[in-house]
């Protein structure tokens, strides 16, 4: 699958539980209970996305093609044979690069005013 | 566990098709072997989850949709732009046309309860609506019990001088008409009951249009003097936005005066006189006492007041017949245009699905749900609906002021039109349910029995058939009202040439008019007026390119009144309306007759010699001498009329003094000059009219010049030509004509296309059978046969349909059509030869592809 730079700026910057659920399909293909789970022990429990907003994301980033259904399963034993498996896609992958290079340009920027203590 | 599968109901079905499973499994994960407070906590969440995200992805789902439909409707431009098309123009034709025609035929006036406000005219032999006098008004006033308010008013000319002199149209009134009419004026009073006094200091109520342009819309205007020519007038109000009265011209009020001469003869008919009815009381109540007042009135009047009695009619009620029924031809040709959209629309979409019922087919049978497929369908349809309503909405916008000539300048509404609300959104809501019905519905039915039936081959040609049969229909309904309006139009046509043929008794090219209203302090003496007139034409003659010039009290079809009752030894009034001895009554300067090309059948013109203290004469036309005189030998012969006993010295032709389509009263033209100083004011020549070598217009800043220089305090106004005026006498059936042939052909064109869309599927669907046939020897001509046969039979039924309706609705309006029949036989034959043409336009590229199918490919 090939895609331009420009096909990935048009999706900059991510809506944040869009970020959290590529993080959580960086390690491999996940469902979607695993994935809210993966993201809440990520952030300590603070981020704990909801039913509805993680499948509309879903719907939305499969439409997008970030992610996409596998029929590739991670480990037999891990398996469950009746949910739905996620896998990032090539173009998922860029652009969660992308929107990571933009976060670390913030906030480097965000350091040089002053506005991040430094760390001790 | 059941609750939340109760929750998903709210997503999109698609959505919990799709994710359904799985957001119950999570949930039931979530709440396994929680208590039952941490449970109901999770349901309330859940609960709260759904209202925030289930809005959030309809919303998706609908931008998809649209971005979808959006893709498929533009890889099909021509289905498209005409779906929209048809919608905007049905939407865009009635809106405007019902805009126009509310305002004329059923908004109340704009008044406080209107319908109680009538108008009192005194009603004579032949002349059933007479402005009442002043006597009688009086009388009518102290006596009445029916009317909670009476009061009058009658039209002025008023020259306002502020820089230039200007003249405006106005109106005196009694103090009782704006409370009567209960209307407040928007910045300080009205007439106080004083001020219509004799003697009462000159007070003045200016319209919202006169204090916008003439005082910059002046808060602090109340209180400044402004100089109505000869006399000094305090403003006293400003009347709101909006506000008519008695017509849409008038700009500014007066109290009306009424002095002991105005009292003087009970046959001095000038007022407009209206009431409004007590509570309860009903408009026959009221022509019942009025009539009883009139007949006791005659009593004690034998004279005066002869068969004398008053018409009492509501105020909405005074649009004429002809206004209200070219409007009422207009509307039922925009409810055809509509009709014909929503039909079009229709066969479009059922084309449309037609072509993508394997698609949708196939769709289905792959699992693709039936609600995603009816949502992408809806917001199709809905998409179309809302571009083809903004169309619609920028085409009615357009063309709503082009109608405004429809509106009588009379009414005191507006002309100004707004679109009417009700009617887009009725419109609207048509093309949209047509869309439903059309677009959606067959496709729900790809689900009903076996889902994919759609996909083999001999059911689709059964459905094919039952819908072919309904396009046709569809066609035929076509058919049908374009011819409907192809010949309304046609007789609508037919009738314009022949009001535009009737000669108006004098020449209309190269005669430029205009007004010079004299005021009355320095021009109240007929010598004064009288070397005005000289000096004027004798100026203007002077110029090159002028052939001749004279004065009248007013030019025909702008002056259609002003007549005058005939006195003759011998003469009765019986009070039939055969009895009618009246004429209309013009002072001329010499040249007149020249000037607008009347022929002078014997005698001789007006002349300068003809003063007061010579004999009275008179010229008059030939209808008048032949009435009283039928031997041919009226010069010479003398009777009474405007006073004084009058000689014929001239017979002049006849002129239709109140317009093309109306009966003018015979002619009477009298020297300027034989008129004592101060009466008869209402007749005082005003008009100027000069004849021309060469295009008159090109003359209008010359004749200013002469006039301005002559005295510069006599404003100048209507300045046009007489073939302007004569033109203005047919503008509204010219709109009209306008309109209907538009909308006639708009219709025809989409009955072309609807034929040649059902020919061209038919031939599509019938390419094997055709293959066949033809190697089986089938001869083109005999394809092309069976292809129109088809054609001819729609075209045939829709026409004969058509031409019966056409037939009833020529009927329902032929008081409109000027003597034309409303089974006029060159209008249907036209009528008939264009369907044949229509029908031949539409099949002809379906008919062509037909006979150039090649067996060979068709067969494989």
């Amino acid at each position: 699958m090939t895609f331009s730079q420009d096909e990935v700026d048009a999706l900059l910057p991510l809506p944040p539980a869009t970020f959290h659920i590529l993080i959580a399909l960086a390690d491999g293909d996940r469902h979607g209970y695993a994935v809210i789970q993966d993201i809440a022990a990520r952030t300590g429990g603070e981020v704990r996305l909801s039913a509805g907003t993680l499948y509309r994301s879903i719907q939305r980033m499969q439409e997008q093609g970030l992610i996409a259904e596998t029929r590739h399963r991670p480990a037999p034993n891990e398996d469950d044979e009746r949910r739905r498996y996620y896998a990032l896609t090539a173009f998922g992958n860029a652009v969660a690069h992308a929107e990571a290079r933009r976060l670390t340009q913030l906030v480097k920027m965000a350091k040089a005013s002053g506005f991040v203590p430094e760390r001790a | 566990m059941q609750l939340y599968r109760l929750l998903l109901r709210v997503y999109p079905s698609s959505f919990r098709n799709e994710y359904g499973t799985e957001m119950q499994r999570l949930f039931a994960e979530r709440r396994a072997g929680a208590t039952l407070a941490r449970r109901m906590a999770l349901t309330l969440e859940a609960v709260g989850d759904a209202v925030r995200t289930a809005p959030a992805i309809h919303l998706d789902l609908l931008k998809q949709d649209v971005r979808y439909a959006a893709r498929t409707l533009s890889r099909t431009p021509g289905f498209a732009v005409t779906a929209i098309a048809v919608t905007a123009l049905g939407i865009g034709a009635i809106t405007s046309v019902f805009s126009i025609a509310d305002r004329v035929l059923l908004r109340p006036l704009p008044f406080n309860n209107s319908g109680e406000l009538v108008q009192v005219w005194e009603r004579a032999p032949g002349y059933p609506q007479l402005e009442p006098s002043p006597l009688n008004y009086r009388d009518w006033r102290a006596i009445q019990s029916v009317f909670e308010g009476i009061g009058a008013h009658t039209a002025v000319t008023l020259n306002m001088i502020r820089e230039e002199p200007e003249q405006l149209a106005g109106a005196a009134v009694t103090a009782d008409i704006f409370p009567l009419l209960g209307v407040q004026p928007a910045l300080g009073r009205y007439f106080l009951p004083a001020e219509d006094q004799a003697g009462a200091a000159g007070t003045v109520v200016i319209s919202d249009r006169l204090w916008r342009r003439e005082f910059g819309g002046d808060p602090n205007v109340i209180g400044t003097h402004v100089r109505l020519d000869p006399d000094d007038y305090v403003i006293i109000g400003v009347m709101p936005a909006g506000f008519y009265y008695p017509d849409r011209e008038t700009q500014l009020w007066t109290a009306m005066r009424f002095t002991p001469s105005s009292f003087a003869d009970r046959d001095n008919n000038h007022l407009s006189v209206v009431a409004r009815l007590k509570p309860g009381v009903t408009l026959d109540q009221a022509r019942g006492q009025m009539d009883a007042i009139t007949a006791s009135l005659e009593k004690t009047y034998p004279k005066e007041n002869e068969n004398t009695r008053a018409t009492v009619r509501a105020l909405g009620d005074q649009v004429s017949r002809q206004s209200r029924l070219l409007l009422r031809v207009l509307l039922g040709a925009s409810v055809c245009v509509l009709l014909i959209a929503c039909t079009n629309l229709a066969s479009l979409l059922l084309t449309r699905f037609i072509a993508r019922r394997r698609e949708i087919t196939v769709r289905a049978a792959l699992g693709a749900g039936r609600e995603r497929i009816v949502r992408q369908l809806l917001t199709e349809t809905l998409l179309l609906s809302t571009l083809g309503g903004i169309a619609g909405i920028a085409i009615a916008t357009f063309a709503t002021p082009l109608l405004a000539r429809l509106v009588p300048t009379t009414l005191p509404v507006a002309d100004a039109t707004v679109l009417d609300l009700r009617v887009l959104i009725f419109a609207a809501g048509l093309t949209t349910l047509t869309g439903l019905l059309f677009g959606v519905v067959p496709a729900l039915r790809v689900w009903r029995g076996a889902d994919v039936s759609g996909l083999r081959e001999a059911q689709r040609a059964a459905i094919g058939g039952r819908r072919e049969r309904l396009r046709g229909g569809l066609v035929v309904a076509q058919v049908t009202a374009s011819i409907l309006l192809l010949v309304s139009a046609g007789l609508m046509m037919r009738a314009l040439l022949r009001v535009q043929s009737i000669d108006p008794g004098f020449k209309t090219e190269n005669v430029l008019t205009m007004r010079t209203s004299m005021p009355d302090g320095k021009y109240s003496s007929t010598a004064a007026r009288v070397q005005f007139y000289d000096r004027v034409v004798y100026g203007v003659s002077a110029l090159p390119g002028v052939v001749s010039a004279a004065y009248i009290s007013g030019a025909p079809m702008v002056m259609r009144g002003g007549i005058w009752a005939i006195e003759m030894p011998g003469l009765t009034t019986s009070g039939s309306d055969a009895d009618v001895h009246t004429a209309s009554l013009r002072f001329v300067t010499p040249g007149y007759f020249r000037t607008l090309g009347i022929p002078m059948r014997s005698g001789r013109d007006v002349a300068r010699s003809d003063t007061f203290d010579s004999l009275n004469v008179a010229v008059v036309s030939a209808s008048f001498a032949n009435r009283y005189w039928p031997s041919g030998d009226a010069i010479g012969r003398t009777f009474k009329y405007a006073f004084f006993d009058r000689v014929i010295v001239g017979v002049v032709g006849d002129v239709q003094v109140r317009g093309l389509e109306r009966i003018s009263e015979p002619q009477v033209y009298i020297p300027s000059a034989q008129v004592p100083d101060g009466w008869l004011p209402f007749f005082r020549p005003k008009d100027l009219l000069i004849k021309t070598s060469s295009d008159p217009m090109s003359l209008a800043p010359a004749v200013r010049r002469i006039i301005r220089g002559i005295d510069s305090q006599v404003p100048i106004s209507s300045v046009r030509t007489m073939e302007d005026i004569v033109g203005l006498d047919t503008a509204a059936r010219q709109t009209q004509i306008r309109v209907l042939a538009l909308f006639a052909a708009v219709s025809l064109l989409l009955a072309a296309v609807g034929i040649h869309g059902l020919l061209s599927f038919t031939v599509s669907q019938r390419r094997q059978e055709i293959g066949v046939r033809m190697a089986l020897g089938a001869r083109p001509a005999t394809v092309l046969r069976m292809v129109l046969r088809e054609s001819a039979v729609l075209a045939a039924a829709g026409g004969a349909f058509g031409m019966m309706l056409a037939y009833a609705a020529g009927r329902a309006f032929q008081a409109i059509l000027a003597g034309v029949q409303p089974g006029d036989l060159p209008t249907f034959l036209i009528a008939a030869a264009v369907v044949v043409i229509t029908t031949l336009v539409g099949s002809i590229v379906p008919a062509l592809r037909a006979v150039r199918i090649d067996p060979t490919t068709a067969l494989r």
